[in-house]
C-alpha cells in the first residue's frame, strides 16, 4: 500500500514538473500563491516565534542551576536551538497546518466538483497548473518566514530574559555573539526548503486524488496535515543526520 | 465525426462498459441515455480521455485518441469542449475569466479580442453583462449557460455534455436544450450528450443509443423510440406516469 501511494506520489510530481502551457499565466499564480503562503502565514509566523523564544530562554535559566555556567550561555543555547530546530521545524508543523490543510481542501474541493477534470478536458496539464506554483511559491516563501522566525524568536528569549530577570540583556546579547556557527543558517536554510517541498507536495497529493464529497475533501485535508508532519520530523532527521 | 468501437472499461470486478460501439455525426445531436448505473458517465469520460477504457478505441474524425500521448491528446482536447453535471466553473474566477481563461492558456490573441470573444459567448447564451460575477452568484441554470459559453470559446468541434438538465427546473430545462440544439446546428459540431431527461430525448434527440447494463440495447432517433418493442427501452422511456398517459394517447 506504502509503495503504490509513494509510486503514485512520484508519478504526480514527475506531471507537475511537466513544461508549463505558458509561463506568464503561471508567473501570475505563482505571485498569487506566494502572497497566500508567504504574507498569509506571517501573522501566525510571528506569534509563535516570539513566544518559542520566549519558552526556551526561561526553560533553559530554569535548568541552569550551576553558578559556574555563565549566563550568557542561554544567549548561546536561544540562538542554536532556534537557527537548528526550533524555527524550521515549529514553523513548517505550524505551516502543514495552516498551509497544507488549505492546499489539500483547495485540489480537493476542485477535483470532486469536476474542476481538474475541466481543466484536463481543456487540455491543461492539471497537477502543473494546479500544484507547480504552490511548490514554487512555498519553497521561496517558507524559508524567508523562518529567518524571521529566527529574528523574532531571538527577539523573543530577549525580551523574557530581561522582563524575568534569568539573563540580562547584556549576557543575552554576548551568548548570542559568541561561537557562532554560519554553517548551522545553512542547515536551517535546507531544512526549510525541503519542509516547504514536503508541505506543498504532500498536501496537493492528499487533495488531488480525493473521491467522494465534502466528507473525503476534509478527510484528505486532515491526512495532509498528519502525512506532512511525520514527514518533516523524518526529512528532519535526515538532514541531521546528514549534514552536522 | 466520433467513431467508438469496442469500448471495455471495469473498476475491479465491475464490468461497467462490455463492448460499445456507435458512431455520433457531426451536426446531429447525439444522445447517450440510460439508467442509472448504465455506464453513460463511464462512456462520456473514456470518449474524451478521463478513464482509460481496458479496450478498444476512440476515434475523432479518423485519428485514434487512445492510442496517442500525452502532447498529442492536447491538440484533439483543443477542440473539445465540455459541460460537466456541476457545470465545473472555477470558483475563484469570475464568469469572464472562467470563459477566458482556455483562450489565455492557448491562444495569443491580444486582451481585447478575447474580451470580444467573451462577450459574443455570453451574449450566444443570453448571459450578456453577467461579466463580473462569481459562480456562487450564479443561479444553477446561469452556470450551465456559463459552462456552454466556456465549452464554445476555442469554437470546440466536438461538444460533450453530460446530464445537462440535472437540477433545473423544466422551463430551464428546455432552454438549456434549445440551446445545444443551435449550437450544434449553427457550428456544425458534433455534440454527445449523456441524459436521463425524456424532455431532452424528444425534444433534442436526433440520434440516441441506448445502454443497458454495460451494453449498447438499442439504437433510433426520437421518432422511433416511442413504437419500440425492446422492453427494456420502454421500461426506461414510459417509467413516468405522464409518459405512460401520453404514449395511451398515441
Amino acid at each position: 500500500m506504502i509503495f503504490h501511494s509513494l509510486g503514485k506520489y512520484i508519478l504526480l510530481l514527475k506531471a507537475v514538473f511537466r513544461k508549463p502551457e505558458k509561463w506568464n499565466i503561471y508567473r501570475k499564480e505563482i505571485i498569487k500563491e506566494m502572497s497566500s503562503i508567504g504574507v498569509g502565514s506571517l501573522g501566525i509566523i510571528a506569534i509563535i516565534s516570539v513566544f518559542l523564544g520566549m519558552v526556551t530562554t526561561v526553560q533553559t535559566a530554569f535548568q541552569l542551576v550551576s553558578d559556574l555556567i555563565p549566563k550568557s550561555i542561554i544567549g548561546s543555547i536561544v540562538r542554536d536551538s532556534t537557527i537548528l530546530e526550533l524555527s524550521p521545524t515549529i514553523s513548517a508543523i505550524v505551516l502543514a497546518g495552516k498551509v497544507g490543510s488549505s492546499v489539500a481542501s483547495q485540489i480537493g474541493t476542485m477535483r470532486v466538483t469536476e474542476q481538474i477534470d475541466a481543466l484536463e478536458i481543456m487540455g491543461i496539464n492539471s497537477p502543473g497548473y494546479l500544484i507547480l506554483p504552490k511548490i514554487i511559491a512555498a519553497v521561496t516563501m517558507i524559508p524567508l518566514l523562518v529567518i524571521i522566525s529566527i529574528g523574532l524568536s531571538i527577539f523573543g528569549g530577549y525580551l523574557a530574559g530581561s522582563l524575568s530577570g534569568a539573563v540580562t540583556p547584556q549576557a543575552y546579547i554576548t551568548g548570542l555573539t559568541t561561537d557562532f556557527i554560519p554553517f548551522t543558517v545553512t542547515v536551517c536554510m535546507v531544512k526549510a526548503v525541503i519542509f516547504a517541498f514536503i508541505i506543498t507536495s504532500v498536501a496537493a497529493y492528499q487533495g488531488f486524488y480525493t473521491e467522494g464529497g465534502a466528507l473525503e475533501v476534509g478527510v484528505s485535508s486532515t491526512r495532509a496535515v498528519v502525512v506532512s508532519c511525520i514527514a518533516i520530523l523524518f526529512a528532519d532527521y535526515l538532514v541531521a543526520q546528514l549534514l552536522l | 465525426m466520433i467513431e467508438i468501437k469496442d469500448i471495455h472499461k471495469s473498476f475491479g470486478d465491475n464490468n461497467v462498459l462490455r463492448g460499445i460501439s456507435a458512431r455520433f455525426n457531426s451536426g446531429d445531436n447525439n444522445l447517450i441515455i440510460g439508467g442509472s448505473g448504465s455506464g453513460k458517465t463511464t462512456l462520456l469520460k473514456c470518449m474524451v480521455g478521463l478513464h482509460e477504457p481496458d479496450k478498444g478505441s476512440v476515434l475523432y474524425d479518423g485519428r485514434d485518441f487512445t492510442r496517442m500521448n500525452f502532447e498529442e491528446r492536447i491538440e484533439i482536447r483543443k477542440e473539445i469542449g465540455m459541460l460537466f453535471q456541476s457545470s465545473a466553473l472555477f470558483d475563484s474566477m469570475t464568469v469572464e475569466e472562467n470563459i477566458m481563461f482556455p483562450l489565455n492558456m492557448f491562444t495569443d490573441k491580444k486582451k481585447k479580442e478575447k474580451l470580444e470573444r467573451v462577450n459574443f459567448c455570453l451574449e450566444r447564451v443570453n448571459l450578456k453583462g453577467t461579466n463580473k460575477l462569481f459562480p456562487s452568484e450564479l443561479s444553477g441554470g446561469m452556470k450551465k449557460r456559463v459552462g456552454i459559453a466556456r465549452a464554445i470559446s476555442m469554437q470546440p468541434r466536438y461538444l460533450f455534455v453530460d446530464e445537462p438538465n440535472s437540477g433545473l427546473d423544466p422551463k430551464t430545462a428546455i432552454v438549456i436544450d434549445e440551446l445545444i440544439n443551435e449550437i450544434t446546428d449553427e457550428y456544425n459540431i458534433t455534440t454527445v450528450v449523456v441524459t436521463h431527461d425524456m424532455n431532452s430525448v424528444m425534444g433534442i434527440g436526433e440520434s440516441i443509443i441506448f445502454l443497458h447494463n454495460g451494453q449498447k440495447w438499442w439504437e433510433g432517433s426520437n421518432k422511433e423510440i416511442a413504437h419500440t418493442d425492446n422492453r427494456e427501452l420502454n421500461d426506461f422511456v414510459f417509467a413516468s406516469k405522464f409518459t405512460q398517459a401520453a404514449k395511451e394517447k398515441l
